[in-house]
């Protein structure tokens, strides 16, 4: 148990490097705006990264992540817009498409035993089309009771905002202290061995993907909420920010090992380092260097960190 | 309901990714009147759905002149199966090609290809490198709307409702694109001449989530910010909802490009101070009237330019 607490304590020496930096050179950067803001833009990149930490942990990967919170937004808006449902009942659809497409997503890949890689590439491909056809690839603009979940709340912070650190607790604590978490763990860590102890490793496997979906669905409502509308290109690229979240908390792309803390605490360096770039007026090519750059500096300061392990 | 079709045809090729050759959607109509070929961009793209959507219906209304046959590349960047549809249609013979290209150089080779087989281009949305026509010692007619007129009446509305010296920041689109270079220039022309300063002016590559992010941040570091112009009207919305969040809605105006739908109720209540309309629902009819009338009579064609207006508040009541 020393090691990860010694890692998290390397990632957030990061972290205030970054944030660090980041003061020096914008005068604003350091302030109460900023962390609001942050703040309010996190929930659904959390949310994610959370979902996506548990299917790495399996030694899976999801890459549809985005096509699905896209999906999901799309049968929010239309639910909303067009069908008149209320809220509620619109936002469990959503969640309850992103569990669909989970589900789908961890059947086909776990029961026929396919690469998770290419079965969710392939759901990143179709859930997107369904995308398109659910909204007519045009912007829904949701405004009223949608708009309102993103306002200001506890301290100034949205409610998505502690319902996404609720779930980095309630993930952390399910990992460490259930038996579902050392199951996980330990189907990571050796499938084969899993499954001759007697664990339920094809149950375990699909539902990971069932939970990154739902969790998917949820963002997608957070997601509408920040930006009032339902957008048919949401979450276009999110896989790769939190497959980028997870790996630079740490986790390993390989499975069995990992921590969704620091999973939180990688959302937070990508979040950071998008806001202070923009607040220094970076233009987009460096932006994209800068962070391609960050990204592979935190895997391989990952892999000397564990050199000669296993 | 036929272009949905078409859609989810094209939507499950691509999924399927096995189609190494370019698959038309239908065949040509075997009668006299001729063929006109719609190459488009992504039609997973709301603009370039509208296009479509607007020559499917002008085709229905001029359904005795000629007949449609509308293709759409899976985004707005794949060149390579732009180049096949193209090919596509020259082997079938159509009557003429009406493209938006994906690219306006790349695109070029296989237009003179088109044009060597005796096949009429008609270039629209985003304009051929007049350099690598010159190369080429080809001439493709554009038909369409100038982007950076467009941007330039929007700011130069801005203007009216702020005083020189007040800042403002420009959101972008993906930096390659010919119109995000065009409707920068025209929001940067028009500031100038009303001597506001641009303190920012960065990319969010079309999108509403990114425009929020890089919009919040610069609201941070400019609190004395007066108006954000965006590019398009996706960025537009995720804009609108920056400066709520920062709770500057009213002091900070916003611009928007593209008149979409979503915007039109943000520009009546205010939030959203206009945008531009370029009529994306009649471009590509505009392009395919104008392939007839090259069909009809001979000659070398010119330029062709559509209207691009203001919308307001007071325009939209």
């Amino acid at each position: 148990m020393r090691r990860p607490v010694a890692e998290l304590g390397g990632l957030l020496g990061a972290l205030v490097l970054l944030v660090l930096v980041f003061s020096l050179r914008a005068p604003t950067f350091f302030s109460v705006p900023t962390l609001l803001t942050l703040a309010n833009q996190i929930p659904e990149l959390t949310l994610v990264s959370v979902g996506m930490t548990l299917v790495v942990l399996t030694g899976g990967i999801d890459l549809s992540v985005g096509s699905v919170l896209g999906l999901a937004g799309a049968v929010l808006g239309s639910a909303f817009l067009k069908a008149h449902l209320p809220l509620p009942l619109a936002a469990l659809l959503a969640v309850g498409t992103g569990a669909l497409c989970g589900l789908v997503n961890g059947t086909v890949s776990v029961r026929l035993r396919l690469p998770s890689f290419i079965v969710t590439l392939g759901m990143l491909e179709a859930a997107r089309g369904a995308t398109f056809l659910v909204t007519d690839s045009r912007t829904q603009y949701l405004g009223g009771p949608v708009e309102r979940l993103a306002e200001g709340g506890l301290g100034g912070v949205s409610a998505p905002f502690w319902v996404a650190l609720a779930v980095v607790v309630l993930g952390q604590l399910a990992l460490t202290r259930t038996v579902f978490g050392r199951n996980l763990m330990a189907v990571g860590g050796s499938e084969q061995t899993a499954y001759l102890s007697g664990l339920p490793v094809t149950r375990l496997k699909i539902v990971v993907f069932v939970v990154v979906g739902a969790l998917a669905g949820l963002g997608s409502l957070f997601n509408a909420a920040r930006l009032a509308s339902a957008d048919p290109n949401a979450g276009t690229g999110l896989e790769l920010s939190a497959i980028a979240a997870v790996v630079i908390g740490g986790t390993s792309l390989t499975g069995g090992r990992g921590t969704i803390v620091g999973t939180f605490l990688g959302v937070l360096v990508m979040a950071t380092l998008g806001n202070g770039l923009a607040q220094l007026g970076v233009q987009e090519p460096a932006k994209r260097l800068i962070t391609g750059a960050v990204i592979v500096l935190a895997v391989v300061l990952d892999r000397l960190r564990h050199h000669g392990e296993s | 309901m036929k272009s949905r079709l078409f859609f989810l045809a094209t939507t499950l090729l691509l999924v399927a990714g096995c189609t190494p050759q370019a698959t038309p959607d239908a065949p040509p109509a075997p009668t006299g009147k001729p063929t006109i070929a719609l190459v488009m961009k992504s039609l997973a793209n709301e603009f370039f759905k509208t296009m479509e959507d607007g020559a499917t219906k002008h085709q229905k209304a001029h359904a005795a002149q000629y007949t449609l046959l509308a293709n759409g590349t899976k985004d707005e960047q794949d060149v390579a199966k732009q180049q096949q549809l193209v090919e596509q249609m020259i082997a079938q013979k159509v009557g003429a090609i009406v493209l938006a290209p994906t690219d306006s150089k790349a695109m070029v080779s296989v237009c003179k290809k088109a044009l060597d087989a005796g096949i009429p281009v008609v270039n629209i949305d985003n304009r051929f490198d007049a350099d690598v026509l010159k190369e080429k010692s080809t001439t493709i007619p554009f038909v369409g709307p100038d982007n950076r007129k467009g941007a330039r009446i929007a700011g130069e509305y801005l203007a009216t409702k702020l005083k020189a010296g007040d800042t403002v920041a420009i959101l972008e689109g993906i930096p390659t694109a010919f119109n995000a270079q065009q409707r920068k220039a025209g929001f940067e022309e028009a500031l100038k001449k009303a001597n506001l300063t641009v303190v920012e002016s960065q990319s969010a590559n079309w999108e509403t989530d990114q425009a929020n992010k890089v919009a919040s941040s610069i609201l941070t570091s400019h609190p004395d910010l007066k108006a954000i112009l965006c590019a398009n009207d996706s960025m537009a919305l995720g804009a609108v909802a920056a400066i709520k969040a920062a709770g500057r809605t009213g002091k900070v105006l916003v611009v928007g490009f593209d008149n979409i739908s979503a915007i039109q109720q943000l520009i009546k209540g205010g939030t959203v101070l206009c945008s531009v309309d370029q009529h994306g629902d009649q471009l590509a009819a505009f392009g395919i009237e104008y392939a007839l009338e090259m069909l009809s009579k001979k000659g070398t064609p010119a330029d062709k330019e559509t209207p691009v207006d203001l919308v307001t508040a007071e325009t939209l009541k």
